[in-house]
């Protein structure tokens, strides 16, 4: 906006006692303050941008139909990712399935149902402790329960038990962006519910989760989108880095002790000697951010959907 | 990466690239369904060169293979390989590290265990307790190769009282200068790059060189990505580094080997040198453990390791920058497995 000459409109302040309105300076201030916000964003864009074409310009000329639909190879130009990319859309299934409805459900008993108790307290504080927890503890309390403890339930090393694994590391966030969400729900409309007759969860169920979904969804899809990258974890879980066939989308597939992920190959072709895995490398990671993509956009056609709804 | 220059990062370049990146998408979901629908047949069939059909055996059952990221590869060709004559076989390979590889192994968890590294007593102790038998088999040799710039003309061989003098724990602090290890060499700073303290390889140098497993100097640039020990060197003409023989023989163009005189003269690091025995003391065996219960009640096991030994398989090996064994030594791991000589700690 171009600062208007208050005078110029009539709207003149006066100049009297001890008041000095001192135009110029503040809108030069103004201004310096834009410059700063500026460069903070133009700044992020550049890493952002000189990262992505970095990665384009390597991996775009490896990347074929071929190479999605391909397993690993000792020999990169045979090599392709369908395993692990199958491996992370199997894995990302696992870990949504477990963590919303958990996270989701953790989130409105905390925000709606419980009282202001000393153990609500405890409960608030140690969730957000856990946020801040390293993902490879989560990867040693994943190896420890579910693929040792749980072994005849999760078949052990598997991706049941890695995606359980990420599913407790994101459980922390989707808690804790479901709460903002409901905190941001006008404390009116629950009052308003009440005065009608409705109980708690009908008051919760028809008018206040609608209004916080839409914040609900943007959350927990960040969290699935941390969760995908996430490699420390996984291997400590059991991910392997050579998978020549693909996860079978069942219980028993899902239970099969032999899997990977995307981040996992990457990894894996990026520490080779061989340039041309390097190249490959930046193949898989446009896929990658291809899902990333994809995910992000559903959320936003979704959180758009919820908004004009109302 | 090249550096960006700033007018690159107009709002037009970003808008090109995430519409580039919405079509790629489009096209890999496209790819996905299209691939969906075709079902997932087994994929390992359709890669590399077709097998004979004659090989095909008839084998099932499922392999797990984990252990050190250097022997990894190595396990990986050959895995590969068997799968396209044993299709019916499913051999999975992890990399999560020598002594990570053999934790799952005395789990039960592995039949085959990758090592870059003899096993430790503790290590036999712990699978003797789980009741599992190991078989010690070398399945080939890498030569650690001490690099240095292509403009380093002075440094051609160095033996290993020279290397200790710069990389001894003493070093830390004082040899800073190529002239101090050798008065023929120039008053030139001394740049150092070195694996870090995880791996192998580390552990491998410092006991040849300094004596002591772990003993070193600690200030010198240290990565775990051998990557960027190649790209340090290449970048430095004053630079030293030491990593694996794949990485040097994959950017022989970048750097220079250092001949190393380990008491009978200068070697150079080469296939010729480390079959021959020469290239000592920095030739390092990489060995496979195979579980002796696996091997002799599973049939694909057996097979796979049988596979594995075949000197005719052995271009596998040197395609993948080690150096294979010679047919002789195969003959002597072979027969190790087959004998079922179970490895104890002495």
């Amino acid at each position: 906006m171009n600062p208007i000459d208050p005078q110029a409109q009539g709207l003149g302040l006066p100049e009297t006692g001890n008041f000095k309105p001192q135009l110029e300076r503040r809108y030069k201030f103004d201004q310096i303050f834009k410059i700063i916000s500026w460069a903070a964003t133009f700044s992020a864009i550049a890493v952002l941008a000189i990262l992505l074409i970095g990665v384009l310009s390597e991996g775009i000329p490896k990347l074929s139909l071929e190479f999605l639909t391909a397993p690993p190879s000792r020999k990169a130009e045979q090599a392709g990712i369908w395993p692990a990319f199958l491996g992370t859309i199997a894995l990302l299934l696992i870990t949504a399935a477990s963590a919303i409805p958990l996270g989701v459900g953790t989130g409105i008993f905390l925000q709606e149902f419980a009282q202001d108790s000393k153990l609500a307290k405890v409960i608030e504080i140690n969730i957000s402790n856990l946020a801040a927890v390293p993902s490879i503890i989560y990867g040693m309390l994943g190896l420890f329960v579910f693929a040792r403890l749980l072994e005849p339930m999760t078949g052990g090393r598997s991706i049941f038990s890695a995606g359980l694994t990420l599913a407790l590391l994101i459980l922390p966030v989707i808690i804790v962006s479901t709460r903002e969400s409901l905190k941001a729900v006008p404390d009116s409309i629950r009052m308003a519910g009440m005065a009608l007759g409705a109980t708690r969860w009908q008051t919760v169920r028809i008018h206040v989760l609608p209004l916080a979904i839409p914040g609900i969804l943007t959350g927990t899809i960040l969290a699935l989108s941390r969760a995908i990258g996430e490699t420390a974890p996984i291997i400590v879980v059991g991910a392997a880095a050579f998978v020549p066939f693909a996860p079978e989308f069942s219980v028993e597939g899902f239970r099969e002790p032999a899997f990977t992920a995307m981040p996992i190959q990457i990894f894996n072709w990026i520490s080779r000697p061989q340039e041309e895995f390097h190249a490959i490398a930046a193949s898989a990671i446009i896929v990658l951010l291809m899902v990333l993509l994809v995910m992000n956009t559903t959320a936003i056609v979704l959180r758009n959907r919820f908004q004009s709804n109302r | 990466m090249s550096p960006v220059s700033a007018e690159f990062l107009s709002e037009g370049v970003i808008q090109m690239l995430s519409k580039i990146a919405y079509s790629l998408s489009l096209v890999a979901l496209l790819g996905g369904l299209v691939a969906c629908g075709g079902g997932t047949t087994d994929t390992a069939a359709d890669s590399g060169d077709a097998a004979p059909a004659e090989e095909a055996s008839g084998l099932t059952g499922t392999i797990t293979i984990d252990g050190s990221s250097t022997v990894f590869p190595i396990s990986e060709a050959m895995a590969e390989e068997f799968q396209i004559a044993n299709p019916d076989v499913k051999i999975t390979v992890g990399a999560s590290g020598t002594g990570g590889g053999f934790e799952k192994f005395c789990a039960g968890e592995t039949q085959v265990s990758n090592a870059s590294r003899g096993v430790k007593p503790e290590e036999i102790a712990k699978c003797a307790e789980a009741g599992i038998e190991m078989i010690e088999v070398p399945v080939a040799t890498d030569a650690l190769t001490v690099v240095v710039n292509p403009d380093n003309d002075w440094a051609t061989c160095m033996t290993i009282d020279e290397l200790s003098t710069i990389w001894s724990p003493e070093a830390e602090g004082t040899i800073d200068n190529w002239n101090q290890v050798n008065p023929a060499y120039p008053d030139a700073p001394l740049v150092l790059y070195g694996p870090g303290t995880d791996s192998g390889t580390f552990d491998y140098f410092t006991d040849e060189v300094n004596g002591e497993e772990g003993a070193s100097r600690g200030d010198y640039t240290a990565s775990e990505d051998d990557n960027v020990l190649v790209q340090g060197v290449e970048g430095d003409t004053n630079a030293l580094g030491y990593f694996g023989y794949a990485y040097f023989f994959e950017n022989q163009d970048r750097m220079k080997a250092v001949e190393i005189d380990g008491g009978s003269g200068c070697v150079a690091p080469d296939e010729e040198t480390v079959l021959a025995g020469e290239y000592t003391p920095f030739s390092r065996p990489l060995f496979i453990y195979v579980s002796k219960a696996a091997y002799e009640e599973d049939e694909a096991v057996k097979a796979f390791v049988n596979f594995y030994l075949d000197p005719t398989n052995k271009d596998y090996v040197g395609d993948t920058g080690y150096v294979a064994l010679s047919d002789e030594q195969y003959a002597e791991s072979l027969a190790k497995v087959e004998g079922g000589e179970v490895k104890t700690a002495e």
